[in-house]
């Protein structure tokens, strides 16, 4: 496969115009995950950028705000303008952004969008069709509602990392401190929900004619991921936290990395079994169900940890998964970009910058036989399309634009 | 679209998907949270099941007993949906299933490719059925490509995304994620079937989704490729650091005694951006002198001496509860908040008053506590919520109200195990 780089037919949101005011990544990758769909995303960027822009990497470990690698990737396919909504013209320029805009992203803290003239109730009036969407940290309404957060605090807020890292992690370091996930993850999960939350509404809207507000808080979509760990408690008085006991299976070290087994069905043990040529344990009464298996799980872990202990990382992931047990390896961003199966399915985009240069970037995770999603530009340049968006879409003439960029306004 | 029966309706706006009813043979966690989704947005949700291929989450370490209605995972994860049990193994099951693919909107599906084919119900065979059906599928690696037979769940999606590799002490191995990992799953695969379903209402046009759970986890941390590309370094673990900010961790606290003891596992997290929040943090620990020493004068100074600030938090956190860091450094706005324990959760009065935990009283589980959707919306589009389906609960209605079936043939086809 070609990759998703280049149109092949019509795509989901075609025709969707979105207005993006947000930083960093959770409103930025809703963003993007509408603008792969087919939206036309405007990115409304204040006059010294994005903040992600000061995210590093950089090319050349060279500090340019047209060079962050999280930049690049959460603002794919999309146009940049530079505004400020804080100046009474600058409003009133968003206002009329707005106004032809399907959707509008933001993540200012509750409040600042109608002491500005540009909350929900305001912008309707002129386009009652409008979805929009504030991300924050903890909602419009509540306790919380004027508290601060970074992803660290979020993916706290949302119950997840006092269960981590567990396992393997705990077992060495007892009684170490909690830890996030990823690079972010949390302002990613905001930005699934987001995304997930905008298309509900455009479905909504095409039964009704109304647009509506949707109420993003980002510590709601962390929880929300947590419900199973949630529902424990509520379901058993039993709180998970980072000395949780898994099933049989995990992480398993091997010479040169780490593997995950996961033995859970029978079929899957037995060919577990079989790849380790441990006959004794197949045909041992005791590990015969699940349930004995997870009784046992301390000898068959140590007996899986023996079999991986001096082979190679992806020997182990090959010969279990081949056998047809769960198995997978821990792979570095350098192995998932040299990954052969995500190639094959077209997972990789190359784009071409101007300032970065040609970089592979992931794309989506679903082929869609009818709307294939595509990601054909790379991110734009601060301010790259303000004459595009200001003059073609707005009408404004270039003497008046002149005046608004001396004034500090775009 | 179908007509959908009356569904109860409680302060709920116009729901996005009324009309829209899906045959759901997903089962584990990942897809049936992506139709959990399509449940709570008024679409009439159809879970097919029987006592020989029981959802994975009524059995096992999941169910927490030999009752299979009382898995608490498996009635949280399918809210909502229609029971309908049906064997899809007897060519009278599998007859039934065709006849309901051919007046429903979406199948969705999370078996391993090739699975659907080999059961008689592949895509083709579902489009000359129904023209406008959309097929969604969920597996491991996707349906192409050299691994796609290869089986896997949450914990293998973790590791192959890279997103393992990236969680953990920077001194330790990665870390294994399981079940929320699939919930992450799920959400992209709601978002794939809900554009789907936009698309099919502009265009009369049904279609195939075939979803990667490794790639849908790879996108939540897709910068690092790009930065690899760049860079040709592979970011790693490097604990609670952020490559910005200082300070930037997690901080031991005191137990909060109105908690009962935690046994010193409390926990607080705070994160610093830019002079004008690091000045005030200095202030507010008592440390205003730290603000003005030049080896922390910038951002990446900090970041150069990040250790000895995070003693400096860690001295003052010690001496106070999680609660009371939180309230003191958000008063002067710095980001900070408790590592909540799913108990911390269910108490706050943040959470409680945002409305997040709901109440359905499931026939032999009794009162159970609930989330619906992930936000808020002025319109209200969640719909009034049901428990969990019992097996089978809703075969009369779906056989006999929707297909029309007559209660003899109903029997016969008992008779003959078609249910089974």
């Amino acid at each position: 496969m070609e990759g998703k780089a280049a149109k092949t037919g019509r795509r989901a949101l075609e025709g969707i115009t979105v207005l993006e005011w947000a930083q960093r990544v959770a409103g930025p990758f809703c963003g993007r995950l509408l603008a792969d769909m087919g939206a036309e995303v405007v990115k409304v960027e204040p006059p010294d950028g994005d903040a992600s822009r000061r995210h590093g990497p950089f090319l050349n470990s060279a500090p340019d705000p047209e060079t962050s690698a999280l930049f690049l990737y959460v603002n794919a396919n999309k146009m940049s303008v530079t505004l400020d909504p804080t100046t009474p013209r600058g409003a009133e320029l968003f206002r009329r952004l707005a106004a032809t805009s399907d959707i509008l992203i933001e993540d200012r803290q509750p409040g600042e969008m109608q002491s500005l003239g540009l909350d929900y109730q305001s912008l309707r009036q002129a386009n009652a069709g409008l979805v929009y969407a504030s991300i924050t940290p903890f909602g419009q309404t509540g306790p919380y509602a004027g508290y601060r957060a970074y992803d660290l605090n979020i993916f706290c807020a949302g119950g997840e990392a006092n269960a981590l890292p567990g396992s393997l992690s705990n077992q060495l370091f007892p009684g170490r401190e909690p830890v996030r996930a990823g690079e972010g993850l949390a302002d990613y999960d905001a930005a699934m929900t987001a995304s997930v939350a905008i298309v509900s509404a455009l479905l909504a809207r095409d039964l009704s004619g109304a647009g509506q507000h949707l109420d993003i808080s980002r510590q709601d979509a962390a929880m929300a991921l947590t419900r199973e760990t949630i529902q424990r408690y509520t379901g058993y008085g039993e709180v998970v936290t980072r000395d949780r006991a898994y099933f049989l299976g995990g992480i398993f070290q091997c010479r040169d990395g780490y593997v995950a087994l996961f033995p859970r069905e029978d079929r899957h043990w037995l060919s577990l079994c079989e790849v380790m040529g441990r006959d004794d344990l197949s045909r041992d009464e005791r590990f015969s169900d699940l349930e004995g298996r997870s009784t046992h799980k301390d000898i068959l872990n140590a007996a899986l940890q023996e079999w991986v202990e001096d082979k190679p990382m992806m020997e182990v992931y090959e010969k279990a998964s081949d056998g047809g047990c769960p198995a997978g390896y821990y792979a570095t961003a350098a192995e998932v970009a040299a990954s052969a199966q995500m190639a094959s399915r077209g997972f990789f985009v190359e784009l071409e910058h101007p300032r970065a240069g040609r970089l592979s970037y992931p794309t989506s995770p679903y082929n869609m036989s009818e709307t294939m999603p595509s990601t054909e530009q790379a991110a734009p340049l601060l301010g790259e399309h303000n004459a595009e968006v200001f003059g073609r879409r707005l009408g404004l003439a270039a003497e008046e634009m002149n005046e608004l960029r001396r004034g500090g306004v775009i | 679209m179908n007509a959908s029966p009356a569904r109860p309706s409680k302060q709920a706006g116009i729901a996005p998907l009324a009309g829209v009813r899906v045959l759901d043979l997903t089962w584990a966690l990942a897809g049936p949270y992506g139709s959990l989704h399509l449940a709570l947005l008024g679409a009439e949700v159809i879970k097919v099941e029987t006592i020989t291929a029981l959802d994975a989450m009524r059995r096992g370490i999941y169910a927490l007993s030999a009752d299979h209605e009382r898995s608490p995972t498996f009635n949280s994860i399918n809210l909502n949906k229609l029971g309908l049990r049906l064997n899809l193994k007897h060519s009278e099951g599998l007859a039934l299933f065709k006849e309901l693919a051919s007046i429903s909107d979406v199948v969705v599906e999370n078996f391993r490719p090739g699975v659907l084919q080999r059961m008689g119900l592949g895509y083709d065979i579902l489009r000359e059925l129904n023209p406008t059906i959309i097929v969604a599928s969920s597996s491991a690696f996707g349906a192409t490509g050299p691994e796609s037979r290869r089986p896997g769940y949450a914990n293998i999606f973790n590791a192959v995304s890279g997103l393992g590799h990236l969680t953990g002490y920077a001194d330790g191995p990665p870390t294994e994620m399981r079940d929320s990992i699939d919930l992450r799953v799920g959400a992209s695969l709601a978002y794939a079937v809900l554009t789907a379903l936009f698309h099919r209402r502009r265009t009369g046009q049904g279609q195939r989704i075939d979803l990667s759970s490794v790639e849908a986890i790879v996108s939540l941390v897709g910068h690092t490729v790009v930065g690899y590309g760049m860079t040709g370094e592979a970011s790693r673990r490097q604990g609670n650091a952020d490559s910005v900010m200082a300070p930037h961790g997690i901080y031991r606290c005191q137990d909060d005694a109105s908690d009962g003891p935690r046994h010193a596992d409390t926990w607080v997290s705070i994160a610093v951006d830019g002079d004008a929040e690091f000045k005030a943090l200095c202030r507010a620990i008592g440390a205003s002198e730290m603000a003005a020493e030049p080896r922390y004068g910038d951002a990446a100074l900090r970041k150069r001496h990040e250790h000895e600030l995070d003693d400096k938090v860690r001295d003052w956190t010690a001496q106070r509860t999680p609660r009371e860091v939180t309230k003191t450094l958000q008063g002067v706005g710095v980001a900070a908040f408790p590592v909540m324990s799913t108990k911390d959760l269910v108490h706050d009065p943040h959470t409680k008053a945002r409305g997040t935990w709901r109440t359905v009283t499931h026939p032999t589980v009794g009162r159970q506590t609930v989330q619906g959707l992930a936000w808020k919306s002025s319109d209200g589009m969640e719909q009034a919520m049901r428990h969990g389906p019992l097996l089978g609960q809703d075969n009369d209605y779906i056989l006999g109200g929707v297909l029309g079936v007559p209660r003899e043939k109903i029997q016969r086809m008992t008779d003959d195990g078609v249910f089974q």
